[in-house]
């Protein structure tokens, strides 16, 4: 976790984490306050260079803020779109195969195995 | 050669039980392998088995017998239920053709609207982001591969946890794991007992993306609980859903994050490869005895046609 490490990683990676970190956050965020929700700990430089990519594409806009710029995630058309692919995916129980999901259906008895998981964790 | 012919439809039977064991056992990038291969050598073998009886069958009918040139009656051990085995072939055949071709339109109506959702909207580096209430994420195969994540997810997990997730989905888009599953998918539907088989693959290649993930944050714990609030995250949204294991047995999502807080135990590997072995050999008798039953068969075919000699 280390700069050295950051420079390896690929620059479409660091557009996704950013990306993430902008949506997470709900309000705009100037490139300091992206670099400290960045886990790897990139470069400020790195990091104001992928929101300026990210503006450039239109992914992101951005605001005047003090001397620079705070910037947040441009929303698409409405939620319509969203909820009708939720839908249509979630109709398919065969949707595992083509689309690797992050996580599977849960018991309840899974459910209560995680909790305790991470309880000590929640504390 | 009845039994050559017999023993690759029965041999799948015994695959669930060896295929949870090397999941269980096998690190899982060269048990996805392993599961797959073994999925499409018994799928093969079965599938060349049925069609053998079906031809047997076929041929005892006077029809297909004068369609074939048949010189002779044509001799089999089994004449008795030669063609009601035959008929329960075709059966067989018709049943795991139907469920294959509706799980193929499905999965390929499934897979363009994903990429028609992704097409419509902006992507950073190889992440799309969905606004939508729903938590959820999933790799989109494709050239390149995509991450698709909704805003849900997102805010779901903490920056490190979203890291874990996004390695996790580069992961089975490198490693093309959806070629796997679908070749597990398809193997499922030649025999009902490869379903057990794609099963542990599916697990195997979620094993496989978990382990990458880990290496690639370098943490385990860490990857564990991601995978762990993501699944939360997810359950939370559908407490509508019918429980689907019963009480007793935990389901996939526990098992990966049990596997990734035990650490990888090496006196374990070394006992893995024998159910792997064991499995792989199973699957090659089944090629070798289909082959040579079918080769067997076919003699006994140019043999009723007055080919050859008896």
């Amino acid at each position: 976790m280390t700069n050295a490490k950051d420079e390896r990683r690929p620059a479409g990676e660091l557009e996704a984490s950013v990306l993430a970190v902008l949506w997470a956050a709900g309000t705009p965020l100037t490139p300091a306050e992206v670099q400290a929700a960045l886990p790897h700990d990139p470069a400020r430089t790195t990091v104001t260079t992928t929101l300026a990519r990210l503006y450039d594409k239109g992914i992101a806009g951005r605001l005047r803020q003090g001397r620079g710029y705070a910037y947040f995630p441009v929303q698409d058309a409405p939620g319509l779109t969203a909820l009708r692919m939720h839908s249509e995916l979630e109709r398919d129980a065969d949707r595992e195969t083509v689309l690797a999901r992050f996580v599977a259906r849960l018991s309840p008895d899974d459910e209560q195995f995680l909790r305790d998981l991470l309880e000590p964790e929640d504390r | 050669m009845t039994a050559l012919l017999l023993l690759p439809l029965l041999l799948p039977f015994i695959a669930p039980a060896l295929a949870e064991r090397t999941a269980r056992r096998l690190a899982p990038a060269p048990a996805v392998w392993v599961l797959t291969l073994a999925a499409l050598a018994l799928a093969g073998g079965s599938v060349i088995a049925l069609g053998a009886l079906v031809v047997t069958g076929l041929l005892k009918l006077p029809l297909f017998a004068s369609l074939g040139e048949l010189a002779h009656p044509l001799r089999t051990p089994w004449d008795a239920v030669a063609v009601p085995s035959a008929a329960a072939a075709v059966g067989l055949i018709a049943v795991g053709a139907w469920a294959l071709i509706r799980s193929a339109v499905r999965q390929a109506r499934t897979l363009r609207a994903a990429h028609a959702e992704v097409r419509r909207r902006p992507v950073a580096g190889d992440l799309c982001v969905v606004d939508s209430p729903y938590p959820d994420a999933y790799a989109l195969p494709g050239r390149p591969g995509r991450i698709v994540i909704t805003t849900a997810m997102i805010r779901s997990l903490d920056a490190a946890e979203r890291e874990v997730l996004f390695a996790h989905e580069r992961a089975h888009n490198a490693y093309r794991h959806h070629l796997f599953l679908a070749a597990a998918e398809l193997a499922a539907h030649c025999h009902p007992a490869l379903r057990a088989v794609r099963d542990a693959t599916r697990y195997t290649a979620e094993r496989a993306a978990d382990e990458a993930a880990a290496a690639a944050v370098g943490d385990r714990r860490l990857t564990a609980r991601a995978i762990a609030r993501a699944a939360l995250a997810s359950g939370a949204h559908h407490p509508e859903r019918p429980a689907v294991a019963p009480a007793a047995t935990t389901g996939p999502v526990p098992r990966r994050v049990a596997a990734l807080l035990a650490a990888p135990a090496p006196h374990r590997r070394r006992a893995a490869p024998w159910v792997a072995v064991l499995l792989a050999a199973c699957a090659t008798t089944s090629v070798c005895a289909s082959a040579t039953g079918a080769i067997g068969f076919h003699h006994k075919i140019e043999v009723a046609q007055g080919e050859v000699a008896h």
